[in-house]
């Protein structure tokens, strides 16, 4: 870099960053419109109503049906409870979803972007209300470029309330997936809640507002990182939004007879969301969500043409009406013959088989693990400081902490009995006895107790060494319920 | 190479006009927020930096003044309010009381064990293992000065041989050898004597001509048969639990120059509350008696 070439002088210099362009969306109607509609209804009515759902759990745990609950350190989801150690469930579930998006959008494209991503579904509602409020998207340039006078104000203080309003639901709601939510709800309105809570809630309202009332598409195009690497997932059997050039190309009046059946309206531009040009062909921009193609259709239907201009379709078949449809002139027979080409996606392919197979080994392992999980597990701690302590009469103890969790309602009485050399003498400290003499621990529902064994070996055992023993419960009925092996240790000569 | 800014021809983009081995950059701009967003996390670190001890130089204290450990203070007030009434309940009760509650039972234990590390473990080991040359362990089943919660608890309280308080703990062995009372031979046959009481003498004939010796010598203290007394903090002799080693030339040392732990009187260094709390934990780890 010793030398600054000179420039040509009739080429601009070239900015490394762009000053932001708004985007005015239009509305649209249209069959996808209508379907995103009733997405929208379903997830927000979810996320909103979800926390209030009543689960009965005892008398010790909150009857919440899906609650994060961080001071306790459970999660609950309708009839699952999770401890901490169990925590690769959701790990699980997370790679399930994971590998089931790949496969949704291996099929279908940007379906989570374009319908379900709450990016997506929060903007589309954030959109809905600056419609309402200050109109359609050629009201909002005039309003924008006009004078800040009484109209604007207004529009913009009302527009901007309503967004609030909306972000503190949002905000609000998050914080009752993590709290009890009618006395946290209760304790929010009456300012009694913590400082967390409420700063939390300050931070999601925040967030909502930023991302669903500013960001918008900056957030699919800089910040979300899916965008970049979901071409992996797509292939030329996807189902994308495409603009159908070989049917629309050449651009022209409605009227002209040599012109393509794209008119040049710009509706599929105008209804975009992230701002982008369709015809353009695939874009890293475009998150899938078929508006464009209920623009169209509406346009092509006023012009009595056949609709499906811009649709989803699979590359595939776009590149093979291409092909079928070269050189010819506009007009019915080129798009009869383009259409009469395209052949049904192709749904079971390798990419598919292996999405399939993983999902499916995926889910029966997870279920394999959820019918194996212990509900009461017994962990032995044995103490290392001293390894074991020599006692006044020649014999050999160690100790040992038992920590026994049970998952389930209801408290448990269950005898402890150690399996190993003939001799061991077992004392549970604080732990009573049963009619056989051994040592009862009673569990805590929902929770884990913790007791301090002692066992001896008296000094005629001469215990050398490490000895494997094992400690095993029984309930009422002499069943073992749960087992820890471990071992004894003792001098070595 | 830089190369000049042009179009490109198939994608109608600017180039930045950087060029390697022929492949040209596109220009693709980002947002200018994203610039701003950038400068402005420069902008707080730079604030951070001036406001808070950012700066690896000792004493570097930032314009706030604050710092992790200037917190502290407060954060362990406030964590000291926040367990006072359970300390309270504590100070209040009896080991006794205090076993017989599980909750304060719990909180008595878990509290013991971080008092424990905190004071006893330098010399009574992490898990109160002890160690040989006058360590006792608090893990077995022997105790010098007795296992009961009372008996422990004195001994926290008022320690041994430590000359703080009236009520300590222990008397001083005479050193026999040193001071004329037994000489080497003595010595060596009384050893072999304490060291039949717990059947490990190899020299029958030494132990005999030492049982007269410890009779008048050492009787009086350790019992006749080695029981050790508690009174005076005589360890027992005739057991497999041995305070400076029990090989022939410790038991000899013993004799010869005498023993003698020593350990600080806790009361008015700790806490009430902490020294029962001490007492409940140790009383645990050996099973107490
Ligand atoms: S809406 Fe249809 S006709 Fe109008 S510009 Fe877009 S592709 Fe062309
Ligand atoms: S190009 Fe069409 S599908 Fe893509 S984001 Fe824009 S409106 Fe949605």
């Amino acid at each position: 870099m010793s030398v600054i070439p000179p420039r040509a002088p009739d080429v601009e210099e070239a900015s490394l960053y762009a000053s932001h362009q708004k985007v005015y969306p239009r509305a649209v109607q249209g069959v996808v419109r209508r379907v995103k509609w009733a997405a929208l209804i379903l997830l927000l009515g979810l996320y909103y109503l979800v926390p209030w759902l009543r689960w009965d759990r005892g008398p010790n745990a909150p009857d919440q049906a899906v609650l994060v609950d961080m001071g306790h350190a459970r999660l609950f989801f309708f009839w699952f409870e999770l401890w901490p150690q169990e925590i690769y469930f959701l790990t699980g579930v997370l790679v399930l979803c994971a590998i089931g998006l790949f496969a949704v959008t291996s099929l279908f494209g940007r379906v989570w972007c374009g319908f379900t991503c709450p990016q997506t579904v929060w903007t589309d509602l954030f959109m809905w209300v600056e419609r309402r409020i200050e109109g359609d998207r050629n009201a909002r340039i005039k309003l924008d470029h006009g004078p800040r006078d009484r109209a604007w104000w207004r529009a913009k203080v009302i527009k901007h309330g309503a967004w609030l309003a909306i972000a503190m639901a949002t905000g609000g709601a998050w914080i009752m997936y993590f709290n009890d939510t009618p006395s946290t709800s209760w304790a929010m309105l009456t300012g009694q809640a913590s400082l967390t809570v409420y700063g939390f809630f300050a931070l999601f309202t925040a967030t909502t507002y930023v991302l669903a009332g500013a960001a918008r598409e900056q957030v699919c195009t800089y910040m979300c990182p899916w965008p970049r690497f979901q071409g992996a997932m797509l292939d030329e059997n996807s189902l994308v939004v495409t603009y159908r050039d070989w049917r629309g190309e050449p651009r022209g009046k409605p009227t002209d007879p040599d012109a393509g059946d794209c008119v040049d309206c710009k509706a599929c531009v105008h209804v975009c969301p992230t701002g982008i040009d369709i015809r353009d062909g695939q874009q890293l921009e475009c998150i899938g969500c078929g508006l464009c193609v209920d623009a169209c259709d509406d346009v092509m239907k006023r012009l009595n043409r056949p609709t499906g201009l811009v649709a989803f379709e699979t590359l595939k078949n776009l590149a093979a009406s291409e092909a079928a449809t070269k050189g010819m002139a506009p007009g019915p027979a080129r798009l009869e013959r383009g259409m009469s080409v395209r052949v049904a996606q192709k749904i079971i392919r390798p990419r598919m088989l292996v999405y399939v197979g993983v999902l499916g080994a995926a889910i029966l392992l997870m279920m394999g693990a959820w019918l194996m999980r212990q509900t009461l597990t017994l962990t032995v701690l044995r103490d290392r400081a001293p390894l074991y302590v020599q006692l006044a009469d020649g014999g050999v103890r160690n100790a040992y902490t038992l920590k026994l969790a049970n998952k389930l309602r209801g408290e448990l009485a269950l005898s402890l009995v150690l399996e190993g050399p003939q001799g061991l003498r077992l004392l549970v400290q604080d732990a009573g006895l049963d009619a056989q003499g051994r040592p009862v621990l009673t569990t805590r529902e929902d929770g884990i107790t913790q007791w301090r064994a002692l066992i001896t070996a008296p000094e005629g055992l001469r215990l050398r060494g490490s000895t494997a023993i094992t400690f095993r419960l029984l309930d009422a009925q002499g069943t073992s319920v749960a087992r820890q092996s471990s071992v004894f240790l003792g001098p070595e000569r | 190479m830089p190369t000049k800014i042009e179009k490109d021809s198939i994608t109608g983009q600017m180039t930045t006009g950087h060029e390697w081995d022929g492949i040209k950059e596109l220009n693709t701009p980002m947002p200018r927020w994203w610039l701003y967003t950038f400068y402005a996390c420069i902008g707080f670190a730079l604030v951070w930096v001036v406001l808070y001890p950012a700066l690896p130089i000792t004493g570097a204290t930032g314009l706030l003044g604050w710092t992790a450990r200037g917190a502290l203070p407060a954060q362990q007030a406030a964590e000291r309010a926040r367990i006072e009434p359970m300390l309270a309940r504590l100070r209040a009760a009896t080991p006794e009381q205090i076993a017989a509650d599980p909750e304060l039972r719990g909180f008595a234990l878990a509290g013991g064990r971080v008092a424990f590390a905190n004071n006893c473990a330098g010399c009574h080991g992490a898990g109160g293992q002890g160690a040989v040359g006058g360590f006792p362990s608090l893990a077995d089943d022997d105790w010098i000065y007795g296992g009961s919660f009372e008996a422990i608890q004195h001994t926290i309280r008022h320690g041994v041989r430590a000359n703080e308080s009236d009520e300590q703990r222990g008397i001083a062995m005479p050193a026999f050898q040193a001071t004329g009372m037994l000489n080497a031979t003595q010595v060596s046959d009384t050893a072999e004597f304490v060291l039949s009481l717990s059947g490990r003498s190899t020299d029958a004939a030494a132990a005999t001509r030492g049982e007269a010796l410890y009779a008048e010598n050492c009787a009086s203290c350790h019992a006749e048969r080695g029981e050790g007394n508690r009174e005076l903090g005589a360890p027992r002799l005739n057991d497999r639990i041995w305070l400076y080693g029990g090989d022939k030339a410790a038991v000899m040392r013993s004799i010869a120059y005498s023993r003698a732990g020593v350990m600080p009187s806790w009361q008015g260094r700790l806490d009430p509350a902490m020294i029962n709390m001490l007492t409940i934990y140790v009383h645990a780890l050996g099973g107490g008696e």
